[in-house]
């Protein structure tokens, strides 16, 4: 059972502080925006009985790679508010216009609003997200997740190289 | 009486303010915050349609595609560094090297 006072400030501070992210010019306030919709997220991850999906968003969003934004935010100095101008006074109408678009579109398709109940029987729902259920889902032998976990660790080590060449000045 | 819906319809909003913010900013650091809020509000939908169908494969896309998301941002971030060392800027208009 979901707590519908809780979930209605987190969707109101989760879409206030993404709206403010990209209303924002200085990019450090935008990376505290982007911070606040994660630990948005992660609360709604528990509210579904996520707990480990949860607990990885803030570890791995929230601490790693937002910490990785700052760093280069701060490398290569942009702190500034006036680093970059937002030139050209068509294109924030016309992205507006689309994205307003865009969202009467996904919600008048009547498949999000009313999503048809053919949901699982309430003994289906188990509490499976803890750490235990996940690992036990992944490693399990009837399905196919082995492989692409795999996969996800030669794709990882592929990243480390990419990011040591992009960065290394003379290789 | 929360349902999946009230989550799928906020996944939607923050997608669409993600790409909203990738179509208005000029700074390619914010557009991939932009684009890494996208990727949430994906793995939003995916975590609540998982939970409506009592099954835990919905979280198991979500973990991997935390794993793209992470390489992602390494590499991209790795690519802006470069490109501001070589253009002193990283205005995202002045970067038309590709272009002709």
């Amino acid at each position: 059972m979901i707590s519908p006072i809780l979930f209605w400030i987190f969707a109101v501070l989760a879409v206030v502080s993404a709206l403010f992210m990209v209303a924002t010019p200085n990019p450090v306030r935008s990376a505290l925006g982007l911070v606040m919709t994660f630990m948005c997220v992660a609360v709604f991850y528990v509210m579904l009985s996520a707990q480990f999906i949860a607990a990885v968003q803030v570890i791995v969003y929230a601490g790693a790679i937002m910490v990785l934004f700052l760093f280069v935010i701060m490398l290569l100095n942009l702190g500034a508010p006036e680093g970059l101008k937002e030139r050209g006074l068509l294109q924030p109408p016309i992205a507006i216009t689309l994205g307003i678009s865009f969202i009467i579109a996904l919600l008048a398709s009547n498949s999000l609003v009313s999503l048809q109940g053919k949901g699982a029987p309430p003994e289906m729902y188990k509490p499976q997200g803890t750490t235990e259920g996940v690992g036990l889902a992944l490693f399990a032998q009837n399905q196919p997740w082995v492989l692409p976990f795999e996969m996800t660790s030669f794709l990882l080590l592929v990243a480390v190289i990419g990011a040591i060449i992009m960065a290394k000045r003379k290789i | 009486m929360i349902t999946t819906s009230h989550f799928l319809v906020l996944s939607s909003i923050l997608f669409t303010i993600g790409v909203v913010g990738v179509l208005i900013k000029r700074n390619p650091i914010v557009i991939f915050m932009c684009i890494e809020l996208m990727l949430n509000a994906a793995n939003l939908s995916f975590v609540a349609l998982g939970r409506h169908f009592g099954q835990v494969n919905g979280q198991m896309y979500v973990i991997f595609s935390l794993a793209v998301a992470a390489a992602e941002v390494a590499v991209g971030l790795g690519i802006i560094v470069a490109i501001f060392r070589s253009k002193e800027t990283i205005n995202i208009d002045e970067i038309n090297l590709m272009k002709y």
